[in-house]
Order: structure tokens, then C-alpha cells, then sequence
């Protein structure tokens, strides 16, 4: 089967032709097959915000394509808008986008764009309140009366009743407390296996992106530095720490072990961290 | 997109106009614009282009940072025009049609309003390119102190401006966010009926609406934190002090008022 995203030799300059030009990403490729966890880390300014508005048809390429399902999304107005729907997309802090009366106007106001009949954007509205965990009470209330990370919820159903097939989203844990984060990346752990999604993630948190991506794309300074399953990118540890990127804190700590001169493989999660002190544990024993 | 307003932007800059004390400005601005009101004939006309032309050329302003930010007002300036050339009174007919006379004195009157708003406009523009908003409240401040005596509160108001002013960049950046967010979720802003538009607009309002209340309770607080309580006894860290740049310009602008009075009196 084709990849559902392809991106070919994009390249995006704001302001061409003023003295303010600034070219955000240079010469971009890679494709994303069905069903991915994508992660996409970078410094602030690397180019990620710019990247993931171009992947629904927000931004048009200065130069290159995006194709969706092998079709270029800016081919024409109808499959650019259809685009949208198909590639959700949730923006930073995106509690601050709310503005119906009610939860359930809020969430339904995506699918009710893309012209659905009444029945079924409440299945879809119930649906997304549950891939989220809002309770039925909740969907009545304002969504100006709930606290940040409902909020955040709120916001986030709000992307995936429109059921895409690729749910993007940008920090989508930032300014949580460590139990919100959770639940956010719980929620969408099960929206990508209830429909199968194709999930792209930015994130700072090295710890969340080693955990839960199967491959992680690497943005460095308007280009793409790495793209690798993640125990490729965090082999080069080094070289994520010169770019001003963090590794994950049981990567670094395994590093210094091995610097310490004990022998222990390179890892990137606590499970794995775990293994392999157990492994070191068995070898001493005999 | 929404970033390209360009009406009264400050470019940054370093020429003797750049440097001028704000309130010079902002009086010499006055005195420019009553002159312009009483000019008259063409030469009087022909006075005031050259004073505005060489400001500008002294600002190193590029020409067309101006013709940019005439551009909305095209409309105003070509319907002044039309409305002069048609029905201004005058008795050297040069064209007659369906009942509506062109005279000579309509063209030279609609000719010379255009040109008056022309220089009247650029001549702000030349205040707010070449001082900063917050030199600008500054200046006004100031210039407005006396006020005080009679109970205005011109230290709040003069406040309330630079805040405005500062938060507009700001606001203009959320809109494109809240924009792009609605779009994703299938907003459509560009088609549609009038009334379909309008009801497109609540999306991006309400939110655009709370987050500027947000902030201002946020700034509110964090000003209150640093003990600002008002314009009683705050001292400035800039103060204000004419140089001799300031008064050589109040000198010009003396002699411009003069000359153009002369020039009128004797009817150029």
C-alpha cells in the first residue's frame, strides 16, 4: 500500500521577496506509512510548526509536494479543504481555539463543517468524548467552566471527531502536570488504535517520544538532520546534544555508565533500562 | 496576510528627524497642518510640497513605505476628487454633459483638496514612521500635562495608548493562530454569502476576545507587581529635553507658517 503522507523536496520561505525572507525549511523528504507513531523533535525555530501546517494544506510550499493517499493536497480547492479533514491537526496550547456555549457544540463543530448529518455527528462528538475521557455530564457544560487540561481534552476531541486518518499534534502536553500528561498521551494511544490513525507528535519531551513514536524525525535548522526508528536517532546522542536537543535521561545515564566503564547497551526507555541492569545483574552472579 | 498592515509603523532609524524630541514633532506636525489649511494659491501649494518632500528625504524613509500606506486610501482621495471637479462653483466652462458642468475652478479646487489630504497624510505618516509609539505617548504625555490642572488624567490615558499600541502586534499574531486552528477544523473564511461570513467571524472573536482578556488581567497583575500605582510621583528613566535640533526645527516651522500667511495674503 502507498504511504498516506509524502513529502517531497519541500521547501518553504516566508516573506519571499522582502527583506524579512526567511527560509524555514530547506529541501524536506520523507514519507509516513499508515498506522506510524511519528515523533518530531527539534529546537524551537527548527522548522516543526512550519512543517506540520503544511502536511493539512495550511501553508502552501514555497517549492515541492505534499501528497496525501499519492495525491498533491494543493491539486485542487475541494481535495485541498477535504485535506483537512482527512490530516487533523492540533495546534499548541489548543484550549485557547474553544468557543461555543457547550462541549459538545465545541467538538461537533469540526464534523458539522464537513456537512455531516445530525445523527452522525453526535455517534462521532459521544466518540471523541470518549477516546478523551469526558464524561456525558461534561458535554452540556461550557467548556469555559472546565480546568486546563479538560479543556485541553475538549480541544483535542474537537480535532479527532473528524475522524482523520493522521491526527498531528504540536506539544500537545505542554504546561500539564505529570498526571495531564499522561492522560493525554493515553488518549491518544487509544485513537490510534481505535481507528488504526497514523499519529505525528511534537515534542520536547525526549522521554515521551522514545517511549511511544516508532520513528522519530529529527529538524535542524530548516532541514531535516534524522529520521530513524528511535534507537537509530539515539545512537547518535552526541550529535543530538550538539544541535541543542536533549536525549532521554536514561539514555544519558547509560551513557555515562558505559563511560564509567561498565558494559551495558544503549537504551532509551526504563523498560529496557531495566533489562539490561538485570542482564549486568545475571553476568556478575556466575 | 495580516501582517502586512503597515498604517503608522515605526521604522527604525538614525536620521536628524529620527532624532528629534517627540514633542517637537508632534507640535511641528500642527503647525504644518494649519499651514497646509491655509494655503491657498499654487505657490503656497508648491511651498508645502518642497517642506514635505525634503522631511522626507532628510527621514531616509523609503517613498515607499508611503505609497504603501496610502494605498486604502485611494477611495477617500478619488472620491474627493469627483465630488470637487463636479460641483465645485465656478463660471470657465470646460465640458458640458447630462446636465453636469466641469468648470476650470472645479478641477483646480478638486486638483488642489486631493493634494491637500495627500500631504496631510503623508505628513502623519512622517510622525508615526519615524518616532516609536512609545516616544510618541511620551511626547503626548507631556505636551498634555498642563491638562492635569483641569482634572483630565492624561497620565492613564496616555498609559492606556502605549498599551494599546504595544498589544496590536501581539493580537494581530493570535488572530493568525486562531485562524489557522479553526481553519484545521474545517473553518472556511473565504466563501460563502455576507451573513455566512459574518457568522464565520465568531470562531476566531470569541477566542480572540477571552485571550485579550487574559492578558490584560495578566499585565494588570504584573504591573500591579512591580508597584505601579498611577501616574502620582513616577519619575522617567528617559526624560524628555529639547536640543538645539528642536528649536532650529521650531525656528522652520515658524518660518513656514510665516511665509505661507505672506504667500496667501498676496493671494499665491
Amino acid at each position: 500500500m502507498a504511504p498516506i503522507l509524502q513529502v517531497k523536496e519541500l521547501t518553504h520561505v516566508y516573506s519571499e521577496g522582502t527583506p524579512f525572507e526567511h527560509t524555514a525549511l530547506r529541501n524536506i523528504s520523507f514519507s509516513v506509512e499508515r498506522g506510524e507513531f511519528v515523533g518530531i523533535i527539534g529546537h524551537t525555530g527548527s522548522g516543526k510548526s512550519t512543517l506540520i501546517q503544511h502536511l493539512n494544506g495550511l501553508l502552501k510550499p514555497t517549492s515541492g509536494q505534499v501528497l496525501l493517499d499519492g495525491r498533491d493536497i494543493w491539486e485542487s480547492k475541494a481535495v485541498t479543504r477535504q485535506s483537512r479533514f482527512r490530516v487533523g491537526l492540533v495546534f499548541q496550547y489548543p484550549e485557547y481555539q474553544l468557543f461555543e456555549e457547550t462541549v459538545f457544540k465545541d467538538i461537533a463543530f469540526g464534523p458539522r463543517n464537513m456537512g455531516l448529518q445530525d445523527e452522525e455527528i453526535r455517534r462521532r462528538v459521544e466518540e471523541a468524548a470518549d477516546f478523551v475521557g469526558l464524561t456525558k455530564k461534561q458535554l452540556d457544560a461550557s467548556p469555559f467552566d472546565l480546568s486546563g487540561g479538560q479543556k485541553r481534552r475538549v480541544a483535542i476531541a474537537g480535532v479527532i471527531a473528524m475522524e482523520p486518518e493522521v491526527l498531528i499534534l504540536d506539544e500537545p502536553t505542554a504546561g500539564l502536570d505529570p498526571a495531564g500528561r499522561e492522560e493525554i498521551l493515553g488518549n491518544i494511544l487509544a485513537y490510534r488504535r481505535g481507528k488504526n490513525a497514523t499519529i505525528m507528535m511534537v515534542s520536547h519531551s525526549m522521554g515521551d517520544v522514545a517511549r511511544l513514536a516508532n520513528r522519530l524525525l529529527v529538524m535542524n535548522g530548516s532541514n531535516l538532520a534524522m529520521d530513524g526508528a528511535p534507537q537509530e536517532v539515539f545512537a547518535h546522542s552526541q550529535e543530538l546534544l550538539e544541535m541543542g536537543l536533549d536525549i532521554p535521561v536514561v539514555t544519558r545515564i547509560f551513557l555515562h555508565l558505559r563511560r564509567l566503564g561498565l558494559d551495558v547497551p544503549q537504551v532509551y526507555t526504563m523498560e529496557q533500562a531495566a533489562d539490561a541492569l538485570e542482564e549486568v545483574r545475571r553476568n556478575r552472579q556466575c | 496576510m495580516l501582517k502586512d498592515i503597515t498604517l503608522g509603523q515605526y521604522f527604525p532609524g538614525n536620521s536628524p528627524i529620527h532624532r528629534m524630541d517627540p514633542r517637537a514633532k508632534l507640535l511641528l506636525l500642527i503647525v504644518y497642518i494649519v499651514a497646509l489649511f491655509l494655503a491657498a494659491g499654487w505657490v503656497s501649494y508648491g511651498v508645502m510640497l518642497v517642506f514635505l518632500a525634503v522631511c522626507i528625504a532628510v527621514s531616509r524613509i523609503p517613498l515607499k513605505a508611503f505609497l504603501r500606506g496610502l494605498k486604502p486610501l485611494v477611495i477617500i482621495l478619488i472620491f474627493t476628487g469627483v465630488l470637487n471637479i463636479f460641483f465645485a462653483p465656478g463660471d470657465t466652462v470646460l465640458l458640458k454633459f447630462w446636465g453636469i458642468t466641469v468648470t476650470l475652478e472645479g478641477v483646480v479646487r478638486a486638483v488642489q483638496m486631493m493634494l491637500r489630504i495627500l500631504m496631510l497624510i503623508s505628513g502623519t505618516f512622517l510622525l508615526t514612521y519615524t518616532t516609536s509609539p512609545i516616544a510618541l505617548t511620551d511626547g503626548l504625555e507631556s505636551l498634555l500635562n498642563p491638562l492635569k490642572k483641569i482634572r483630565v488624567p492624561v497620565h492613564e490615558l496616555s498609559m492606556m495608548m502605549c498599551i494599546a499600541l504595544r498589544f496590536i502586534p501581539t493580537l494581530i499574531e493570535e488572530t493568525d493562530k486562531i485562524m489557522s486552528a479553526q481553519r484545521s477544523r474545517g473553518a472556511d473564511f473565504e466563501s460563502g454569502k455576507l451573513m455566512e461570513r459574518v457568522r464565520a467571524l465568531i470562531p476566531i472573536l470569541v477566542p480572540l476576545f477571552i485571550s485579550a482578556f487574559r492578558r490584560a488581567d495578566e499585565l494588570a497583575t504584573a504591573m500591579e507587581c512591580r508597584c505601579y500605582h498611577g501616574g502620582e510621583g513616577r519619575t522617567k528613566m528617559k526624560l524628555l529635553r529639547y536640543s538645539r535640533r528642536d528649536y532650529f526645527a521650531f525656528g522652520l516651522g515658524a518660518a513656514l507658517l510665516a511665509g505661507i500667511i505672506v504667500l496667501v495674503n498676496f493671494g499665491l
